[in-house]
């Protein structure tokens, strides 16, 4: 079934093949991101509660629910490193971490700033809040944990099974806001049923949403690439490619 | 499959199994522990199976909507008085401070502080709660006739003066 996704498992193929996705990639990410934002966070009117302060969720909701989106790509590729013991998938791993973990600070330091003016705190230890913030520590745990052993197979091994674990935190932290009674608020558009945010202030936010997505593969592709030549540096076809 | 991926695909599979089922159950256990603040029913009528009532002098979080019509000030000085409510019985919470800008009749809020009678707290930080629903004022308007009063121009009730205690009774409900 998945036989025609093999060659991309050889280091060579996929370095070209994120290659050629890079420049489309970086360009329609920089486009939707400047196009999103630009219109989420000075076109939109204003709310009828908050008035100004809630444009923060431009980037709160985009980077908070990317940081998700990453986790659960960063697993799959853990899942394939363990199962197939595919090297490059391993890498993809470690290629995701930085970026999901950047995008969870981000998530969370723009939810301080929108929390501190409207509900009155910075922080709340309530069960969203608490969840995403184990979510930034597993991202941490992944990139710790395949550093910390002297026999780097040990590592990657126990770095994708932490990766791989951490998934039961996604449920957890979707559903916080249902299954306890939170300060956080509850989703808004990643529900069955009609957004309960105005479609004025919704094609941005769906826009900017697309933004850190493709963000998110963008720079998947380019730490993948890099990745890939650190550790392929003594092969024949790197060798010819930087002409050493 | 080759019978070694297949192998680890299993013991994987299992793993993850069992860590979900512990989490699960750490999770369950700890449910009550988890939510942030009581509702003005479990406050009043116990929490849980059990009913479990917290005891006077707890530490805790409360949280529901302000009753309309019971937020009352004292005028000299910074102390607020107001009623919460979610679907039963309502509670009492009393604040001395600087309320949150989201802070007005209607609106949920969570207070945290110490209970001083089963339906009063003392609260020493109120936050606002705001739901998920984001609008312009136009279609607010339109939709749940609701209009935006800024706090700084909301009329809320302030007590006499000249009668010092009076800022505990519930005032009047406010005009706008």
């Amino acid at each position: 079934m998945f036989k025609w996704l093999d060659p991309y498992a050889k280091s060579e193929t996929l370095y070209h093949f994120c290659g050629k996705l890079l420049p489309y990639l970086m360009v329609s990410a920089l486009a939707l991101l400047l196009l999103g934002n630009i219109w989420g966070l000075a076109f939109t009117p204003a709310d009828y509660q908050q008035g100004d302060s809630y444009r923060i969720i431009h980037i709160h909701v985009p980077s908070a629910i990317m940081s998700m989106g990453a986790y659960a790509a960063m697993a799959s590729a853990a899942f394939v490193a363990l199962v197939w013991q595919i090297k490059v998938a391993h890498w993809a791993v470690l290629a995701i971490a930085p970026i999901g973990a950047v995008y969870t600070v981000i998530a969370l330091v723009t939810g301080m700033a929108w929390g501190k003016p409207m509900w009155g705190a910075w922080w709340v230890w309530d069960a969203r809040l608490t969840s995403e913030l184990i979510l930034l520590f597993l991202y941490l745990g992944v990139i710790a944990l395949n550093g910390a052993f002297s026999d780097r197979q040990v590592g990657a091994k126990v770095s994708s099974l932490l990766a791989l674990i951490g998934v039961i935190n996604l449920p957890i932290i979707h559903f916080s806001v249902e299954w306890w009674n939170t300060l956080h608020q509850g989703a808004s558009i990643t529900k069955f049923a009609k957004p309960s945010i105005d479609p004025s202030m919704l094609w941005p936010l769906l826009i900017s949403i697309l933004a850190f997505a493709v963000l998110l593969l963008a720079l998947t592709c380019l730490r993948l690439r890099t990745a890939i030549l650190m550790n392929e540096q003594h092969r024949p076809w790197v060798r010819k490619l930087v002409g050493g | 499959m080759q019978p070694r991926r297949k192998k680890r695909l299993l013991s994987i599979l299992l793993i993850i199994s069992l860590i979900t089922g512990a989490v699960g159950a750490m999770l369950f256990a700890l449910q009550q522990n988890i939510d942030l603040f009581y509702t003005p029913t479990q406050l009043v009528e116990g929490l849980g199976k059990d009913k479990v009532k917290p005891i006077v002098g707890q530490r805790l979080r409360i949280g529901g909507m302000v009753v309309p019509g019971t937020v009352s000030r004292d005028p000299q000085s910074l102390k607020v008085r107001f009623q919460l409510v979610d679907t039963g019985p309502t509670v009492w919470v009393e604040y001395e401070g600087i309320l949150p800008d989201l802070f007005r009749e209607g609106q949920g809020i969570v207070a945290q502080g110490t209970l001083q009678a089963p339906d009063v707290i003392a609260a020493t930080e109120v936050l606002a709660k705001h739901d998920e629903e984001y609008m312009p004022a136009e279609v607010a308007e339109a939709m749940k006739g609701i209009r935006h009063v800024p706090p700084s121009q909301a009329n809320f009730a302030t007590g006499d003066s000249a009668a010092e205690n009076d800022y505990r009774k519930p005032a009047d409900k406010p005009t706008y």
